[in-house]
């Protein structure tokens, strides 16, 4: 799904937008716990979360992950939106809960990515 | 084989808002080296950790990092209170932050585990009352 789509589908209003929104997100990662998106997540997939510190868009910049919505209309710090416009990360902001952002998006064909096995 | 220093880095108590800038000025670096976008991931989500560590667990401390033509070599050293028991440190899940720092995304138990993971060799030494150094090396 473009990423255009997404915007409708959940409603997502601009925070950051460092570029056009005319490509392809395939996998989804809906996730407050910052190490666990370290541990788990692939490049390129897009994050949902309810976590709105700047740590938020250095795990993003770390991992790859290139665009970040924040549910439940939790509107970020400054300092977040600052780090993202730095960092080239686009940043959204949903007034949905994070279960139904995740299953628009799952029912619209995203998957879930990969998981490692940790035990 | 001789190694270069690229990274030292100062790293306080609880810095919470310079957390990451250490790691994001690596990223930088090795990939003006011509460091493979992969090997570049893994040693910067290693250094992140290891940085996000220094920060929430430790007294202060600080990272250096190493290149040589095989490897990228990252340590991490503090001035204490060590870990106190290094196998249940290890595991995944298992934490001893506090609720201000999960409230913050980490303590989740998935730090050292990550880098573990994502290190090909990994020195840990530390015990309680001693200082903590780790040695986390990615081939290249």
């Amino acid at each position: 799904m473009k990423l255009s789509g997404i915007i409708s589908l959940l409603q997502l209003e601009p925070l950051v937008e460092p570029g056009g929104v005319e490509f392809e997100v395939t996998t989804a990662c809906g996730c407050d716990l910052m190490s666990d998106v370290l541990a788990f997540t692939q490049e390129k997939t897009l994050l949902l979360t309810g976590l709105t510190n700047p740590q938020v868009v250095r795990t993003a910049e770390m991992t790859g992950i290139k665009v970040i919505i924040f549910v439940r209309g939790k509107r970020p710090q400054q300092e977040t939106i600052e780090l993202a416009r730095e960092k080239g990360i686009y940043l959204y902001l949903s007034p949905k809960p994070m279960f139904e952002c995740c299953g628009l998006l799952y029912e619209k064909g995203l998957n879930s990515e990969e998981i490692r096995k940790i035990i | 084989m001789k190694e270069q220093m690229i990274l030292k880095s100062r790293i306080e108590k609880g810095d919470f808002n310079r957390g990451g800038e250490n790691s994001s000025k690596l990223k930088e670096l090795l990939r003006k080296l011509g460091v493979t976008a992969d090997i570049n991931r893994r040693v910067t989500i290693v250094t992140y950790e290891l940085e996000m560590n220094i920060i929430i667990h430790s007294d202060g401390g600080g990272i250096n990092v190493y290149v040589t033509p095989d490897a990228v070599k990252v340590v991490a050293e503090d001035s204490g209170p060590g870990i106190e028991d290094l196998e249940k440190a290890l595991q995944p899940g298992y934490s001893t932050a506090n609720d201000e720092i999960r409230n913050m995304g980490f303590g989740a138990g998935m730090g050292l585990n990550n880098v573990e993971y994502f290190s090909d060799e990994l020195e840990i030494d530390t015990g309680p009352g001693k200082r903590t150094r780790i040695t986390a090396v990615i081939n290249l």
